[in-house]
């Protein structure tokens, strides 16, 4: 039952909008591939390491194509034709390749590789892990008492992989129920996975695979203490997204931050690179059964969240169809808002309550994430605190699925152990204080609440219209998301582009959507 | 091992950072040099690197300010010693059992919360039937004969009511102090139950959040007991107390 009263064919016309805008995204995505979409096959067939200079080999084979070669025909020929004439396994071609043995330029030449089979046992090995990793986490999940109140969401960010394991496991066992460890100031802009296990990093720790094992590991040990699957959060954007998925599916993370507009918009990452990246990302997601957050609530750390709201929706609708176009089900959408009014303004509680309540009911089946304010806290941590509270009121109220808790001294540093302790012990009272608030509460036709969403829902329609108009490409040069403009061939990464050829073949990918389809279907 | 340091500091992201967080007020108005006046403050307190994170003002005349900095300090927690009650803790059950097997009348227990301490929410949630967080109180004991005086109790009215009721054990409770008021209030109840000779004839223990029992021993009193204590602790330490004391005793045969 809808508690705000929303026009459905309003909302069926801002996802016919969306529709429109990611299916001409999606024309230009098909025809391309990047490098970082040829290094993340390299991964699933099994190539992992590092050459003396801590270059991965993914990079060191992918770039050999590049640079000697045709890499638009795909890695799959090359390596296709090199396993069947050298009876040589994925990783050994590799390191022949990085010691200057081997060189795979002469299949540029080669008709469209008979071989792809030859590539199969060594897709398959990944492929049991990833599925083995499938159903152990739904066997968690299973076992994990089922709640209705959003699940409790913390950031570790010490920059080292052992520090953060301490800090998780603290925070894992006073309640929260889901773990990101953030990345390194600046990782998104690498075009390579760091390897190993890492102790120095900005702002964050390095996302690497090694790391993923260490911080899985350590949450799998209190799962089994407190007998509750701890979720484990990384985040699969910048450059090397689709790689980065790769590794999370076979380390077992849970959910993925994969949105490419906040790449665009955040961290000037080439649009065309990160569309065509963030689709085989979240095809991969879809079949891993990983669940992705997209950066809408950002928008809002830049613009002013009353007047912007509308952005937020709008933003939630493309990413809904650019998930749908990578066979996604819903289930897995984790479509990002915030709570960022200035509380300095009347009536802020009801204006946010307002864009919870409509995120929550347009998208009812998305697991949708809640991003607690940034902009306006301050150095008054007892003030952040309360400001949190009412966050907290607001995500348990509206049922948000994934809450990620605000730190009273968001402003100040990156959290202290104490600082989530006492974020943790504040949802975790306002959870139960209201935890059926929601469903006891209805709102005035004529209210403030009512009037806003229908509002914010109206502009939203009216901006996807335009874009559909304008297509995605101009609307983000206009710089209508976060008042940051991007232009299409601007950013970092461009280079990694490329023109797929006609004989190019990908069947790891063609894997992946087919079985997505039986699942759909079934 | 008694020889080796266990040398810790303040934990705020990684170990051995120091990280601390204060926050206090200054009779200044809040302007630049009240800040600077803050972050002396800590630097006096031995506090590296003070970053005044919040200031704002509290009257024309005050200011408050929240600081974040490090120290470099480090305490030898194998050169620490804590005093704490080292009798068993036993269930309500258990404890009406041991009167039941070791004494041969009911134990009388008589509490207050004395000086101008009016608050009871101590007292009460030892004493009375309903006792607190799940833990009856003593009123619910069977064996135990409980008087609960309430608020505002001065040290002689105490004294009176337990040789009135011929109180085996006498408890105190100083709930809210300012000034360290409950120190000496405690100090002279003791020196007034030295002055009329009468130390030895009562178990007197005492509770409250900023008591403990190292505090209580030091000023003279068989037991203290903080934060997160029940009825079933202090009847626990009471009980054992008076069986090794011989009051009451029951004689087996």
């Amino acid at each position: 039952m809808s508690k705000l009263h929303l026009n459905q064919l309003q909302i069926k016309a801002c996802r016919d909008s969306a529709e429109e805008i990611a299916s001409q995204v999606q024309s230009f995505i098909d025809e391309h591939t990047t490098v970082s979409v040829e290094r993340s096959i390299l991964r699933l067939l099994g190539v992992d390491g590092i050459n003396d200079f801590g270059v991965p080999l993914v990079n060191v084979v992918v770039d050999h194509i590049k640079n000697n070669a045709d890499l638009s025909l795909g890695i799959c020929h090359y390596m296709s034709y090199a396993i069947h004439d050298l009876k040589s396994s994925p990783q050994e071609i590799s390191n022949s390749i990085s010691e200057s043995k081997l060189s795979l330029s002469n299949y540029k030449n080669s008709a469209e590789s008979p071989y792809l089979s030859d590539l199969t046992p060594y897709f398959e090995e990944t492929l049991i892990t990833i599925d083995k990793m499938r159903a152990l986490r739904k066997e968690w999940i299973e076992r994990t008492p089922f709640k209705t109140t959003p699940n409790k969401y913390v950031i570790v960010a010490t920059g080292n992989i052992y520090e953060d394991i301490k800090q998780a496991v603290s925070a894992a066992k006073r309640g929260a129920e889901i773990i990101a460890v953030i990345r390194s100031t600046g990782q998104s802009l690498l075009d390579y996975v760091p390897f190993g296990a890492t102790t120095e990093g900005f702002g964050g720790t390095y996302a690497t695979q090694e790391n993923f094992r260490l911080m899985r590991k350590a949450l799998d040990e209190v799962s089994l203490g407190e007998d509750r699957y701890i979720k484990l959060v990384n985040y699969a954007s910048g450059l090397c997204m689709p790689e980065i998925v790769a590794m999370g599916a076979i380390e077992r993370l849970d959910m993925m931050l994969n949105d490419s507009l906040y790449g665009i918009i955040f961290r000037d990452i080439n649009m065309k690179r990160t569309f065509i990246d963030q689709y085989f990302s979240r095809v991969l997601s879809a079949y891993s059964n990983i669940m992705i957050n997209t950066g809408e609530d950002n928008y809002l750390t830049t613009s002013d969240a009353i007047e912007h709201a509308h952005t937020v929706l709008a933003s939630q609708f493309i990413n809904e169809q650019f998930a749908k176009k990578a066979f996604m089900d819903e289930s897995l959408m984790g479509l990002g808002h915030a709570f960022e009014i200035n509380p300095e303004i009347e009536n802020s509680f009801l204006y946010e309550l307002a864009q919870a309540e409509m995120s929550r009911e347009i998208f009812p089946n998305a697991p949708l994430k809640y991003m607690p304010p940034t902009k306006h806290m301050t150095g008054d941590i007892f003030k952040g605190n309360i400001q949190n509270t009412l966050f907290n009121i607001a995500a348990v109220t509206s049922s948000q699925s994934i809450h990620l808790l605000g730190m009273m001294t968001e402003a100040i540093h990156t959290p202290f152990m104490s600082d989530r302790a006492i974020a943790l012990d504040n949802a975790t009272y306002i959870e139960k204080a209201f935890k059926d608030f929601g469903n006891e509460i209805s709102y005035r036709p004529d209210g403030i609440i009512v009037s806003r969403a229908y509002e914010v829902l109206k502009n939203a329609q009216e901006l996807l219209l335009e874009i559909s108009k304008e297509g995605l490409f101009k609307t983000l040069e206009k710089g209508t998301f976060a008042g940051i403009s991007r232009h299409e061939n601007g950013g970092k990464g461009l280079e990694g582009v490329i023109k797929k050829h006609k004989h190019y073949q990908n069947p790891v990918i063609d894997y992946f959507i087919k079985s997505l389809k039986e699942e759909n279907h079934a | 091992m008694p020889n080796k340091k266990h040398l810790i500091r303040p934990y705020g992201d990684t170990l051995n950072d120091g990280k601390v967080q204060i926050s206090f007020s200054l009779p200044v108005p809040c302007d630049a040099l009240g800040e600077e006046a803050a972050k002396q403050t800590a630097l006096k307190m031995g506090i590296h690197n003070p970053a005044v994170v919040h200031s704002s003002p509290l009257s024309d005349s005050f200011s408050f300010y929240i600081v974040y900095g490090t120290v470099e300090h480090q305490i030898d927690t194998n050169a620490l010693h804590v005093v704490e009650v080292d009798s068993e803790s036993m269930s309500k059950e258990e404890v009406e059992q041991y009167i039941e097997e070791n004494f041969n009348a009911p134990l009388v227990f008589i509490g207050a919360s004395t000086g101008t301490d009016a608050h009871t929410v101590g007292i009460d949630a030892i004493m009375n039937m309903k006792g607190y967080n799940g833990n009856y109180g003593l009123e619910r004991y069977k064996g135990i004969e409980a008087f609960n005086l309430g608020g505002q109790v001065d040290n002689e009215t105490l004294l009176e009511k337990a040789i009135e009721y011929q109180a085996d054990v006498i408890l105190i409770s100083q709930t809210v102090t300012q000034k360290d008021i409950h120190v000496q209030n405690l100090t002279s109840f003791i020196e007034l139950l030295e002055a009329e000779n009468k130390r030895d004839q009562f178990i007197v223990i005492i509770g409250g959040a900023r008591i403990n029992h190292g505090l209580a021993k030091e000023l003279g009193y068989d037991a203290g007991f903080g934060s997160k204590k029940y009825a079933f602790d202090v009847a626990s330490f009471a009980v054992q107390a008076l069986k090794k004391k011989q009051v009451k005793i029951k004689l087996h045969k």
